[in-house]
C-alpha cells in the first residue's frame, strides 16, 4: 500500500508532537545557553495543512519573512525550512546582538547569526528525532533568505508538491524577556523517509 | 474600475478589459501571462513545476506548466481570444536558497523556466517579455487594458515589463 501524507491518522501527530516537544525543548536549552539567559518555551503546535493555505497563516504573501533552510541526509532525507516572522527575527538578532538591526535589510553578520539560530532549532529537533528512532541523521549549512512569504514557501510547496498538497507544521514559541520568537518549522522528509521514520518508531501500523 | 483577480499558487484565472491579473510573491514558480492584444484579453497561470508527465500526483492540472498552460490557452479561447494573436510574458522561477543537496531539486525555479519556455515555443507563441531567475521573490500585476506588466520585488523597487 503505497503510504501518503493522507494516511495520517492521531498516532502519527502525536508522534510528531512529541518529537516536536522534545525538539522545542532542545531549541531553548541550546539558546538559553548560547545567551546566558533563560528562555521559556510554549508546548509546540502541529498542523497538517493544505499547501495553499500555508501563506495565509503566515500573514499573507507578500509579508516579509527570514527563512532558513536545511538539508538532512542519512538514514532519512528531507529538508527542513525555518520561518521567523519579521518581528521575531528582529527579536533574535537583538537578543544576540545586544542591539535591534539597524536597517531594514539584514547585514552579514546577522544574516551568518540566523544561520546559527536555524542550526541551532533544526539540529535540536533532528537530534530529537535521531534520538526517539536511532536513526543517522546530519544536517546540511543552513542557507538564509529574507524576502516575501510567499515566495520562501513555494520551496516547501514545491518540494511537497511533487508527493502530496498537504504539509506539516511544527509552530514554535520561545520567548526571552519580553521577546518573543516564533518559529515556524516545516518538516519534510520524503515519503520514503517517512514510512521509515515511523516503522524505527513501531508506529507504522498498515502493510 | 478595474477589477483585480488574484491568481493563487497551482492556478490560472483570466481577465479582461480593465481587469488586473495579480499574483503575490511568486518564488521558484513561474508566472505565465498569455495576452491577446485586440480583444484586450489575458490570462495568467502560476506554476509550481515542470512536467505533469513527471510525477504520479499530478490531479491539479494548473500545477504544471505543461498542463496549466493548455488549460489557459483554452479557456482563453472561449472567452474570445485568438491563439493567432497571443503574445506571452513570463516571471519567476527564482532560486530562493542557495543550498540544496538533492541534485534534482537543486535548480527547480531554472527547470520551471525552460519548461515553460519550451511549451510556449511548441506552442508557436512568442514571449515578449521576461524577468526570470534570480534569488529573489516577485509579486506580479497584469493589466489587460494595456498589456503591461509591473514587477515588484523587496530589494529592487518595481518595474514594468
Amino acid at each position: 500500500m503505497e503510504f501518503s501524507i493522507k494516511d495520517f491518522n492521531a498516532l502519527y501527530i502525536d508522534v510528531l508532537k512529541e518529537i516536536g516537544n522534545i525538539g522545542a525543548g532542545n531549541a531553548a536549552t541550546s539558546l538559553s545557553k548560547m545567551i546566558n539567559t533563560k528562555v521559556d518555551m510554549e508546548v509546540p503546535c502541529i498542523e497538517i495543512l493544505d499547501t495553499e493555505k500555508v501563506v495565509e497563516i503566515l500573514g499573507g504573501e507578500e509579508l516579509i519573512v527570514s527563512g532558513v533552510y536545511i538539508n538532512f541526509f542519512g538514514d532519512i532525507n528531507g529538508t527542513i525550512l525555518l520561518i521567523l516572522d519579521k518581528l521575531s527575527s528582529d527579536n533574535i538578532l537583538s537578543i544576540l546582538f545586544g542591539k535591534k538591526p539597524e536597517n531594514e535589510f539584514y547585514n552579514d553578520m546577522e544574516i551568518s547569526a540566523l544561520q546559527e539560530i536555524g542550526n541551532i532549532l533544526s539540529s535540536s529537533y533532528i537530534n530529537s528525532i535521531s534520538g526517539f528512532s536511532n536513526l543517522k541523521i546530519n544536517i546540511s549549512v543552513p542557507s538564509v533568505s529574507v524576502d516575501m512569504a510567499g515566495s520562501i514557501l513555494s520551496v516547501p510547496a514545491i518540494e511537497y508538491g511533487e508527493i502530496s498538497d498537504k504539509i506539516i507544521l511544527i509552530e514554535n514559541k520561545l520567548r526571552e524577556g519580553n521577546n518573543e520568537i516564533v518559529g515556524k518549522f516545516f518538516l519534510m522528509p520524503d515519503i520514503d523517509s517517512f514510512k521509515i521514520l515511523f516503522k524505527s518508531l513501531g508506529v507504522l501500523n498498515h502493510e | 474600475m478595474s477589477n483585480i483577480i488574484k491568481v493563487g499558487m497551482a492556478d490560472y484565472k483570466m481577465g479582461k478589459e480593465t481587469d488586473v491579473l495579480i499574483t503575490l510573491g511568486l518564488g521558484s514558480c513561474v508566472g505565465i501571462i498569455l495576452y491577446d492584444k485586440m480583444k484586450k484579453i489575458g490570462g495568467m497561470a502560476h506554476i509550481m513545476l515542470p512536467s505533469s508527465r513527471e510525477i504520479k500526483n499530478n490531479s491539479n492540472r494548473a500545477k504544471f506548466a505543461d498542463t496549466a498552460i493548455d488549460d489557459l490557452l483554452e479557456s482563453m479561447i472561449k472567452m474570445g481570444a485568438s491563439k493567432n494573436r497571443l503574445i506571452a510574458k513570463i516571471a519567476g522561477g527564482a532560486q530562493m536558497f542557495s543550498v540544496s543537496l538533492k541534485s534534482d531539486n537543486l535548480n527547480i525555479g531554472k527547470r520551471n523556466v525552460i519548461a515553460v519556455k519550451e511549451k510556449l515555443s511548441d506552442m508557436r507563441i512568442s514571449i515578449i517579455a521576461e524577468d526570470v531567475l534570480g534569488n529573489f521573490g516577485r509579486t506580479i500585476e497584469f493589466n489587460c487594458s494595456d498589456g503591461g506588466l509591473s514587477i515588484k520585488t523587496i530589494g529592487q523597487g518595481k518595474k514594468i515589463i
